[in-house]
């Protein structure tokens, strides 16, 4: 059987009324944005603060991820932020007292040529230098461990060995969004729905409030936290990003017995499956390679992702997609995210973390949360400015990443 | 999928397309006269508009040639095709400019409004200005 899902605390956070001055306002409602808010409270003591989301708490990208959590990355800038990230997935459950299914049961990225498998023992290197784990796995290790995987060589990529990061996994996102707003709220933070950001209101170059469609509100500090929208949000206050939103489609299968123990990813074919809690089949492929803003995905995408995950696990031949969802992220040039200082002083940006996002949380939050307060880097996102596009200190993950972008 | 109408070829699959950014970037005219700030807004920066968006799309798979389109990036509809080198059809976004010419050309004019009807275009007439490099043309 599929696992149990547990049952949600009585009471999760209130809807309040927006008021009219916050010490500080964090613009987008989902994952990102809460995480922020949450250490903002926890760590350093900012309770008097609001959390603007347009929609519905959470249903923007954080309701249309893979949920996949891993922190393999080339870089050392990477590896450190996703690994902090990592390390705080492992703890927080227990810290927000909310089980949100964070299972570890590790994810494989495959090699399918000479390129990927010297690619994947030179990213087993640097993840081991920077202290993640990480194996090199051949193919007959693969097959031990993933048993549905087809790993002949007559087929037209064969699967040439893995990388493996066993403390890698999933998470129940719903539930992570859920646990993080219920403590914000717990904190004092309020958390308010259906509050679309209009304008921002300037001091000089100064932020000084944030335009709603239910007022105006005064705030010393703003964070951005909007995803694909925030370059939206970046014109609206006079300054430009160098972010492109693309679509990124997702889908699942109906429900099946556990088939599928963990979590693998191609590049090279390009699709990633998982199997979620309940007994889904989870998978996700590449952008669709034009701007867009429209939550939905082209129909070759999906083709092309069917086409390698049933050749890649010909037990999926028979299973059928029950829907399909798409999200709207935001890429930037070197595939890696900006989380710093702005042009517009006191208002600050975390964004462009492409396909990327969620696995980020934690570490996103955590660091944000301490730009915003103290107004400088923290040493974990210092590399992520906006600066880096000046200086040329790129952080080039397209490819290393482990998946493209 | 997007079915895009190709000046040269007519209507194909999005498949048969590369996607090439943003259109209407010239490369600078003063390479070396740019400081660090201006090179990086030349490199990275680019417009990321919700709403008609003017882009560049090349026919990798049909004709090799590139061309600019206009597409909502919302509804993703597709308001006009026109070649290189030409001007944005319709620079202030009004209806009556929301066509793509019959014979698969744009007109030149910056502000054309009578250019053919909706329907995408299937004429296989080639537009002479096609390879000519954006930055070229002023």
């Amino acid at each position: 059987m599929a696992d149990l899902l547990p049952e949600h605390p009585d009471f999760l956070w209130r809807n309040p009324e927006p008021k009219s001055s916050y010490d500080a306002v964090i613009v987008g409602g989902g994952g990102h944005g809460l995480a922020t808010a949450y250490f903002l409270a926890k760590n350093h003591g900012m309770t008097n603060i609001a959390v603007l989301e347009k929609g519905w708490l959470a249903g923007g990208n954080m309701a249309r991820n893979t949920t996949i959590i891993r922190s393999n990355y080339l870089w050392d800038e990477s590896a450190a932020i996703y690994e902090h990230a990592l390390k705080l997935w492992e703890i927080l459950p227990e810290e927000l007292e909310y089980d949100f299914l964070f299972s570890q049961r590790g994810v494989m990225n495959l090699a399918h040529t000479l390129g990927d498998v010297r690619e994947s023992i030179r990213r087993v290197g640097a993840n081991k230098l920077n202290g993640v784990d990480a194996e090199w796995l051949d193919p007959q290790q693969v097959k031990e461990l993933c048993p549905i995987l087809n790993i002949s060589d007559n087929i037209r990529y064969p699967v040439m060995g893995a990388t493996y990061q066993p403390r890698a996994g999933i998470a129940k996102h719903d539930h992570v969004a859920w646990a993080f707003a219920r403590k914000c709220d717990e904190l004092g933070v309020d958390i308010i729905q259906n509050c679309e950001v209009t304008g921002f209101v300037k001091d000089g170059n100064r932020v000084v409030g944030v335009k709603t469609n239910r007022g105006t509100i005064n705030t010393e500090k703003v964070g951005l936290c909007a995803a694909g929208h925030s370059s939206v949000l970046a014109e609206m206050a006079g300054f430009r990003l160098p972010i492109q939103s693309h679509p990124l489609q997702a889908l699942v299968s109906e429900l099946h017995e556990p088939v599928h123990p963990t979590v693998v990813m191609s590049n090279h074919v390009h699709v990633y499956v998982s199997q979620a809690h309940k007994g889904e089949l989870v998978m996700g492929a590449g952008v669709d390679s034009y701007n867009g803003y429209g939550q939905r995905g082209s129909f070759h995408v999906i083709e092309h992702q069917m086409a390698a995950a049933v050749e890649l696990f010909p037990i999926f031949a028979r299973a059928h997609v029950l829907r399909t969802w798409g999200g709207i992220v935001d890429t930037t040039l070197d595939a890696s995210p900006i989380v710093g200082t702005t042009p517009v002083e006191n208002m600050f940006v975390n964004c462009g973390w492409g396909t990327g996002g969620f696995k980020g949380t934690p570490a996103a939050g955590l660091t944000f949360a301490h730009t915003i307060a103290t107004g400088a880097p923290h040493k974990l996102n210092k590399p992520f400015a906006l600066e880096r596009f000046e200086t040329g200190a790129l952080i080039d993950e397209h490819g290393a990443a482990a998946v493209a972008h | 999928m997007l079915l895009i109408s190709c000046p040269n070829c007519g209507s194909r699959d999005e498949t048969e397309f590369h996607y090439g950014g943003q259109a209407h970037v010239p490369y600078p005219e003063n390479p070396s006269g740019l400081n660090d700030r201006e090179w990086a807004e030349y490199l990275f920066y680019r417009d990321n508009t919700k709403g008609t968006f003017a882009e560049r799309w090349l026919h990798s798979t049909g004709c090799r040639q590139w061309f600019n389109m206009l597409r909502d990036t919302v509804t993703y509809e597709i308001q006009a095709v026109y070649p290189m080198g030409s001007p944005r059809p319709d620079a202030g976004g009004n209806v009556s400019a929301r066509t793509t010419p019959e014979n698969g050309t744009a007109s030149t004019a910056a502000d054309s409004t009578t250019t053919g009807s909706a329907a995408p275009s299937t004429s296989t007439t080639s537009i002479s200005s096609t390879t000519a490099p954006e930055g070229a043309t002023p």
